[in-house]
């Protein structure tokens, strides 16, 4: 017996441990940086908000059941294990009880109607809320593996980085995005300002999302699109109403036309580089490729998978499998006069 | 007690010479031996698909690792997913069962012998073909190597246009021919269970693992058809020019989801009832009581199967389904949790007022209640649909159904290895060796599933080769990893067990734990008639009527 | 046997169903899953068709071979009367007639296709319609084909006689499965050619 409770307290202990250090572990990682993080407790919509509050009360009930059901199993076997006292003595075999499995089915029904109806309600005040007349509406196309978003009404193509405008609860300007795919299924999650939704080809889907703080809030594809699924990322700027103004007109301006960089947009115009891609008031119109009109507007490249400097730039045309091994642009093999020029050029396109 | 079998104490078969022992168990027709074949492949896949986790877990240890590229891990979780429950779970159970119902209704065979092995070996190929696909030639990208599109497949991913080459038809093909032996096996046990019970063995009073199971066969039928269906299509697609999914002829890639969950869901109802059946059986023996409400357990598990072919959009609830219908499935999701959870009180209530012995069966068992909980009620914070938009396709729902899969079924597994091992072998596995497997894999399990919730919750999505530092998801993923390291040591030390005990392990004799079920009334191993006079049965437990003629079970039915 | 006391007197009287007609109900039904499947997708992409012939425009609805299939369900039922009851020559007679009839809806699909493809240009890779539509009728062309085999398998057997009495079980079990692709055909018949245009 002795032998016993000491190996029970010795495998209490050594489990203890291996938790308290996997706590310590965890907390020690230094978090975050100048944007948001992606953490579904911190909400920033009022999508988000409903999402988050009906968790916690969903867990809430999950956790009371947890409590009761394990409580009940740790008596059972503390109380009723064999002891040396009672060796070759069956207990009473008792069979059943109809009134106890009445109990413990009527009681787990009134908890699942309590749960519907939380449920259906935010179901239906996220999926069936109107547009009200001042929403952004932005289309998005999922692509392997990059994110293109058009805003209709502005007249705006631009790729990766979404920016929106914030929402104030007494005046909202919520955005509603349409949600469409040119080639496989990918989803939309940026978990601090929405659930996510799909998108799926010749399924198009709406969601919509109303930020209530200024910032850049993080996310990524989640729905596995193939080889790159993992760095088709997400970048959502949450902008205050004069950002998000400035930032429409420069958007809808013509590429910048310098006059310095007239050998590299050469290099693009004849390498075949405006077969995917577009640039606004050139002849390159290709829509296989993200825009490239304000490419310098943007502080990623390859959908988040790179910063946007001018060696990640480089490095990027050049070899893309470098960066994201499985992405759909071929390199180009250009020479490294004709590379250094169509860098230079990118970095015109503000 | 006196036992059915005639085996003359003192005789001695002649060894064999293994070339003819060898072919013995390759032309076998025998269900005991059918089902041990079925368990060693099933063990063999799991070796391999073990190693799958551990790539995967390698990779993942750390933001922007390199450990493989992105192409092989996405091979690796597809076929990681695809053995573990197509070639590991799925035959292990049909193994079990294939062994135990003759054994428990006094059968002498299943009702179709020659059917069992064709279903057996039809599995055990498609795994080969699986695997063949490794090695099939990689030449031109996606030619000919390992499938890498997920489990499901998705359209139009798995298309002709984003999955040129072999590798999908690899996949296609080899759970369409395991699909077709499962749909076998299934025939087998339905006709075994409805046409060849022994004498007083009226269906309400079989054991429940042989009503359990006769549950989940007739799930396999209807539910194992419809993936059956959509490979087809798929194929028809890939080769004949057809348009299924084709989402550029008008075809719908959500057709595609809806079919395959069709599937999906019931199919994880036919892993875990089989592990429910093993609880049902290994918990009342060592509890010394009979099973809480046996009329219930059954009407519970009647009323899951039917359930569980209502919620499978509740894996679709992202993609965009109206509030109606999203709402459908939500009710449907919770409403099986209902039956679900009777049957975990109802084992409560058998250890209720019993008497307890831990010995390693029941020590997995009990890890077992408390996982399955944990899991269960998980998947009622995924039922809810809102939550899910935020947790479906993370890393939540990935530590939710290797909590179902590992914390249930797998430990369910093991407690019916240990109970159940010294029958085949007429060995008992070693306890000391079974405390260690078992304190091992509990601590590697929780250290690795506990905490894999917690990326989930902070945005990590599934599927993804490397992710970004700086979102909280590192240390995690490292704590995650070593989990798994500590489970595959685990895992060593039951195969070592396994081998171990089996030349070297204590003599079973007919009945080690002392149970009530008919396969306790021969031999350890039984003969290959199984019994040398068909039994008669009066009760739900036979043996504890014999053992206990004063009191028998007969009087209270 | 030293096994319980048995509370059941006449073992004699311990019945169960015969295992062949378990089988084939159980397999009944898994075939019917597969079929669901089909018709499901036959119908959601009633209408889809991007481009290319619709139902409507091609399709002529196959009154004669579809009584020539639906009596082959009675022609076997009068075949498996004959020989429980030992007729083995009219059992025979039934079953030759079966066979000839299935024979002759196998040969009407062929000819409709025929017409389909090289008149009307509709192949499976067509459209929407060509794919669910040559699929469905297809798989059940395909299981059709299947009970021939079988059928024809047993009219040897029969021919050289050695199908009597005795054997009465398993011709039951078989025309059930007949009987079933047929019961698919009423379906299939309902959606394609009935509801379908």
């Amino acid at each position: 017996m002795l032998k016993k409770s000491s190996t029970v307290r010795f495998l209490t202990q050594t489990i203890l441990l291996l938790f308290w250090s996997a706590l310590a572990v965890w907390a020690s990682e230094p978090k975050g940086s100048s944007s948001h993080g992606t953490n579904i407790f911190a909400p920033a919509s009022t999508p988000a908000k409903s999402i988050a509050d009906l968790s916690v009360f969903v867990l809430v009930i999950t956790a009371l059941i947890f409590v009761v059901v394990v409580a009940l199993l740790v008596y059972s076997v503390v109380k009723f294990r064999a002891r040396a006292t009672d060796a070759g003595r069956e207990p009473a075999q008792v069979y059943g009880s109809t009134q106890i499995e009445l109990a413990w089915t009527i009681i787990p029904i009134l908890i699942v109607v309590v749960l519907f109806l939380a449920t259906a309600r935010v179901i239906h005040a996220i999926q069936d809320a109107p547009e009200p007349p001042g929403a952004v509406e932005v289309t998005v196309i999922g692509h392997q593996y990059w994110w293109e978003y058009r805003y209709p009404k502005l007249g705006i193509v631009t790729a990766n980085e979404l920016h929106i405008p914030v929402s104030d609860p007494s005046h909202p300007t919520p955005t509603f995005l349409r949600l469409l795919s040119a080639d496989t299924d990918h989803s939309f999650w940026v978990p601090e300002l929405g659930g996510k939704t799909d998108l799926i080809p010749n399924h198009p889907n709406r969601m919509w999302m109303d930020p209530q703080r200024s910032g850049v809030f993080l996310g990524q594809c989640a729905q596995y699109c193939g080889t790159q699924h993992a760095k088709m990322l997400l970048r959502v700027s949450v902008d205050g109403p004069e950002e998000f103004a400035a930032w429409v007109r420069a958007q809808q301006k013509p590429a910048a036309a310098d006059a310095g960089a007239i050998a590299g947009r050469r290099v693009f115009e004849t390498n075949a580089c405006m077969n995917c891609h577009a640039v606004a008031g050139t002849a390159g119109d290709g829509r296989f490729g993200p825009d490239l009109t304000h490419l310098m507007s943007r502080a990623t490249i390859a959908a988040g998978a790179a910063k946007n400097t001018h060696d990640n730039l480089r490095l990027w045309i050049q070899d893309p499998s470098a960066i994201k091994p499985g992405s759909l642009m071929p390199a180009m093999k250009l020479s490294d006069a004709d590379l250094d020029a169509v860098v230079s050029y990118m970095e015109t396109l503000r | 007690m006196s036992s059915n079998a005639i085996t003359m104490p003192g005789a001695q078969i002649q060894a064999r010479p293994w070339v003819d022992e060898l072919h013995q168990w390759l032309t076998t027709v025998d269900h005991k031996r059918l089902g041990v074949l079925y368990i060693l492949s099933a063990l063999l896949f799991l070796a391999i698909g073990g190693v799958e986790a551990l790539i995967i877990r390698i990779q993942l240890m750390r933001s922007h690792n390199d450990f493989v590229s992105p192409e092989v891990f996405n091979r690796m979780f597809t076929m990681h997913g695809t053995t573990m429950i197509f070639f590991v779970a799925m035959p292990v159970l049909f193994g079990f069962a294939n062994y135990l119902i003759p054994l428990m209704i006094g059968a002498r065979d299943m009702a179709f012998p020659r059917l069992n092995a064709f279903s057996f070996w039809l599995s055990f190929l498609g795994g080969l073909l699986l695997y063949f696909s490794f090695f099939g030639g990689s030449g031109l990208y996606g030619a000919g190597n390992a499938p890498d599109v997920g489990w499901w497949a998705y359209a139009p991913l798995g298309s002709r246009a984003f999955s040129p080459g072999h590798s999908s038809d690899y996949w296609t093909l080899a759970l369409l021919v395991s699909g077709f032996g499962s749909i076998g096996t299934a025939i087998n046990i339905i006709a075994t269970v409805l046409c060849m019970r022994c004498p007083g063995m009226k269906i309400s009073r079989m054991p429940l693992l042989v009503w359990l199971n006769l549950v989940m066969a007739g799930m396999v039928l209807i539910a194992i058809t419809p993936l059956s269906a959509a490979q087809i299509m798929l194929l028809i697609d890939r080769y004949l020019g057809g348009h299924f999914f084709d989402t550029q002829a008008g075809g719908s890639a959500v057709l595609w989801m809806h079919f395959f969950w069709i599937f999906g869901h019931p199919e994880v109802y036919i892993l875990i009832i089989p592990s429910f059946a093993f609880m049902s059986e290994i918990i009342p023996v060592f509890s010394r009581k009979p099973i809480f409400g046996y009329p219930v357990m059954v009407g519970a598990t009647v009323c899951i199967a039917f359930v569980s072919m209502s919620v499978w959009a509740h894996h679709m609830f992202t993609i965009g389904m109206n509030s109606y219908a999203n709402s459908f499935f939500a009710i449907t999701t919770m409403a099986v949790g209902v039956p679900t959870g009777i049957k975990i009180f109802n084992w409560i209530g058998t250890m209720w007022g019993g008497r307890i012995l831990f010995k390693t069966p029941m020590l997995f068992s009990i890890a077992f209640l408390f996982q399955f909980l944990v899991a269960g009620l998980t998947g009622i914070i995924q039922s809810s649909a809102p939550v899910d938009w935020q947790l479906s396709l993370s890393y939540f729902v990935v530590a939710h159904f290797h909590y179902v899969i590992v914390g249930g079924i797998l430990f369910a597994l093991f407690a019916a290895f240990y109970y159940w091992y010294p029958k085949m072998t007429g060995r008992m596995l070693s306890e000391r060796l079974g405390k260690w497997h078992f304190w091992l894999f509990l601590i590697g399990f929780h250290l690795t599933f506990d905490v894999m919730h917690i990326p989930g919750v902070l945005g990590m999505p599934r599927r993804i080769y490397t992710y970004e530092p700086g979102r909280g998801w590192d240390n995690l993923n490292l704590i995650i990893t070593i989990g798994a390291f500590i489970q595959a040591i685990a895992i060593l030390v039951f195969l070592a067990n396994l081998v171990i005990s089996y030349l070297k392990g204590p003599r079973a004799g007919n009945d080690p734990w002392d149970a009530w079920t008919l396969e306790w009334s021969i031999s350890s191993p039984p003969p290959a008639y199984n019994f040398a006079t068909v039994p008669t049965v009066a009760s739900r437990r036979p043996l504890w009527d014999l053992k206990h003629p004063e009191d028998p079970d007969s009087r209270y039915e | 046997m030293s096994a319980v006391t048995t509370s059941f007197p006449n073992t004699a009287a311990w019945r169960l169903p015969s295992r062949g007609k378990v089988a084939m109900a159980s397999l009944i039904v898994a075939e019917s899953a597969i079929f669901t499947i089909f018709v499901v997708a036959y119908l959601f992409y009633l209408g889809k068709s991007l481009t290319g012939p619709t139902p409507r425009e091609v399709l002529e609805t196959p009154i004669f071979y579809t009584i020539c299939l639906l009596s082959s369900s009675l022609t076997i039922h009068f075949a498996a009367k004959c020989l429980a009851r030992g007729i083995e020559f009219a059992f025979l007679g039934f079953w030759l007639l079966t066979i000839a009839l299935g024979g002759l809806f196998l040969y009407g699909t062929a000819a409709e296709w025929h017409r389909l493809i090289y008149e009307h240009g509709l192949t499976i890779s067509t459209n929407l319609f060509g794919t669910t539509y040559y699929s469905l009728v297809g798989l059940h062309a395909f299981h059709v084909t299947a009970g021939l085999a079988m059928l024809v398998i047993v009219a040897v057997f029969g021919l050289s006689g050695r199908v009597g009495v005795k054997q009465s079980g398993h011709i039951e079990v078989l025309s059930m499965y007949w009987h079933f692709v047929d019961a698919v055909w009423v379906v299939v018949f309902t959606v394609v050619y009935v509801l379908g245009r």
